[in-house]
């Protein structure tokens, strides 16, 4: 195997001659109606978007989506599944999980993405290996673009990020657009204010 | 590597099938045109790009340094960093690291680097089973195809094919040609891989962040987010040029990446792996292979800065009509063009032929790598070192005559136009002149532009 002096040195004889690192300007923001505006770019992305007044009706909702019978795994306190999940939960057990509930930290008004670590998920496979996710969020928690999120000290202290936006899709077979490839069938946002 | 690439016959074979043509080239152009809605919908598109271009130039000039930091920060967070200097070696540290532990299955997400590796037809002969997750890799792992395009890999498949290579290959109906019926049993046969016993997970990687030693992984299927999330150990396969220094610049090449590809705003999972979960293992393997080598020629590092959206592949009028197989390489399109030579100019002399110049490809790229131009230069390379065909060699010789002499050259376009007029095909259709092929004749003008001249505007004088 190449030791790390020789690869580098190798790399350090080959660069060019050093170019300034530009500055990343702070754009303008669109502004406007934040939720409306992240309510749209899920639309196009294939999620949706839905409303209840207390952390109670979650519950019922998911049984009137997903059937009474549904197996439900929720990685917030605020909804009680009928599986439980801790840090310890092997990930491959969530394979046969109808639903995944989980909060967001925030929401990005540009494209309809929500943001998660393993903080959110408790176990990262919840958000993929089960069939459908319902997603908490709090309609103050949004921001307006990508190029505020990646300005966020978030990125620095997690494990492991996603932004997640939509279900799982796949277009590999002339262009038709199929939701649910690997990933969940299915993501639906629920805006709820933590208690 | 052996045998030129014969890209012109190649592309006759995908041309031949007309339905396919025909369908490729709708498809890719549907995809240029959302990327340009998405392009014209950011006030500040033309300012990202140049931004993006001057990152990964900055980076690229600074490129150890950058390792460096990017492997300190990953060990620190508990990551394994390992060096490859060439695709053996990669190979052989992913074997490796699976047989030390007794592993014998591999998940993956696409990589277009483990393809440039040849990393499954290392693996399959020593006991690992690759399973592919992305349904398009997948398609062209199970037709034992390279990908065809960077972002879609089966492009050039029609329905059809699918169901015939799955009923063939995964058991389904083969005359049942409907794609959700495909795609969902792609699903059923793949799910069950991610949780085998004795199975690792594999990604590749589209950023790493010197930063913060993180590694971030664009998928629409979230099947990268399956392979690095579900088995106890993570490889991520990293080519050296996916560097970039700090996690705001994600907010530059993020809000590019997905709307040059496919023409959404972004993918719909972009994932950040930046330290191992609890009790499993996470190790980055960093790729040369040729990059140094490439990173040191002065007038073809640029292509360095490839963020491998295929934005370039999507509005070439070349590629959309030849299918991305016929580039004969990893790399398609004019990306390929590009690229495919720094590994094997004799090997892959046809691509840079395989071009309009037109410059599309150019102005779409979101780094603003100078393709176009790049491929001018391969041309001159190639002729220099006597690659060019020794057809293409001896018309380009003959026109050179030609052109070089105002008498030789008139007296010439004279005779053209008259045998154009009575016997076009054979000139124009001759097997020397590849050109002719798939094109239609000009109407050719009664007077040449010099007779006309010397009728309308006097002088007589047939030297002026």
């Amino acid at each position: 195997m190449a030791t790390r002096e020789a690869f580098l040195a190798k790399v350090r004889a080959a660069q060019p001659q050093a170019r300034q690192r530009p500055e990343v300007p702070l754009f303008a923001s669109i502004g406007g109606d934040l939720r409306a505006r992240f309510t749209t770019a899920l639309g196009d992305m294939g999620g949706s978007c839905l409303q209840v007044a207390a952390a109670a009706e979650v519950l019922p909702l998911i049984r009137e989506r997903f059937g009474v019978d549904a197996s439900i795994c929720s990685a917030t306190p605020e909804v009680l599944g009928t599986r439980d999940l801790t840090a310890d939960t092997p990930p491959a057990s969530l394979q046969d999980v109808d639903v995944g509930v989980v909060r967001a930290r925030f929401g990005v008004a540009e494209t309809g993405s929500v943001w998660f670590s393993e903080q959110e998920y408790v176990v990262n496979a919840l958000g993929y290996i089960v069939q459908h996710l319902v997603v908490l969020l709090d309609p103050a928690q949004l921001v307006d673009g990508l190029q505020d999120v990646y300005r966020r000290p978030d990125f620095q202290h997690a494990r492991y990020a996603a932004l997640v936006t939509g279900p799982s899709a796949t277009a590999d077979i002339e262009g038709v657009l199929i939701r649910g490839a690997q990933g969940v069938r299915s993501l639906s946002v629920v805006w709820l204010a933590p208690a | 590597m052996s045998g030129r690439i014969d890209h012109a016959k190649a592309a006759g074979a995908f041309i031949a099938k007309t339905e396919h043509v025909a369908f490729h080239d709708k498809r890719l152009w549907d995809l240029r045109q959302k990327r340009d809605a998405q392009a014209h919908n950011i006030p500040e598109w033309e300012t990202l790009r140049e931004l993006a271009s001057g990152i990964k130039e900055h980076t690229l000039s600074h490129l150890s340094g950058y390792l460096e930091q990017f492997a300190a920060a990953a060990e620190a967070n508990g990551v394994t960093v390992h060096w490859a200097a060439s695709a053996e070696e990669h190979n052989e540290l992913v074997y490796q690291l699976m047989s030390e532990r007794g592993m014998t299955t591999l998940v993956k997400s696409k990589s277009m680097l483990t393809d440039e590796c040849a990393m499954r037809d290392y693996l399959e002969p020593r006991g690992i089973t690759v399973m592919e997750t992305d349904l398009g890799e997948r398609i062209q792992q199970l037709d034992h195809q390279d990908p065809s395009h960077m972002v879609v890999p089966a492009v050039h498949k029609l329905r059809g094919d699918v169901a015939q290579l799955f009923g063939r290959t995964i058991g389904t109906d083969p005359a049942n040609s409907d794609i959700h019926y495909l795609a969902e049993s792609q699903r059923m046969n793949t799910r069950p891989y991610f949780v085998r016993d004795k199975t690792a997970g594999m990604t590749g990687c589209n950023f790493a962040v010197a930063e913060t030693g993180t590694v971030v992984v664009c998928t629409n299927e979230g099947n990268a987010d399956l392979s690095a999330n579900v088995p106890p150990l993570h490889i991520a396969s990293i080519g050296i040029e996916k560097l970039i220094p700090k996690v705001a610049d994600l907010g530059v090449f993020i809000r590019m990446l997905s709307r040059s590809a496919l023409g959404s705003p972004i993918t719909q999972y972009t994932s950040h792996f930046r330290a191992p979960r609890p009790g499993t293992e996470m190790h980055f393997i960093l790729v040369d292979h040729g990059r140094s080598e490439r990173l040191a020629m002065q007038d073809f590092w640029y292509s360095l800065k490839c963020i491998r959206c295929g934005a370039c592949m999507n509005t070439c009028p070349v590629y959309r009509r030849s299918g991305g197989l016929s580039y004969g390489g990893t790399y398609s399109g004019p990306i390929g063009a590009i690229i495919n030579p720094t590994f094997d100019l004799k090997r892959y002399s046809a691509l840079p032929f395989a071009s309009t110049l037109n410059g599309s490809c150019t102005n779409v790229c979101p780094v603003k790598i100078n393709i176009h131009e790049q491929i001018y230069k391969w041309r001159e390379v190639i002729s220099e070192r006597h690659e060019v065909p020794f057809v293409k060699q001896e018309v380009l010789k003959m026109a050179g005559r030609l052109l070089a002499s105002p008498t030789l050259y008139r007296a010439t376009v004279a005779s053209m136009g008259g045998a154009l007029r009575r016997l076009p095909n054979f000139v124009l259709y001759n097997p020397l002149n590849i050109w002719g092929r798939q094109r239609e004749l000009p109407e050719a003008p009664k007077l040449t532009f010099h007779a006309w001249y010397r009728k309308n505007r006097g002088g007589g004088n047939g030297n002026t």
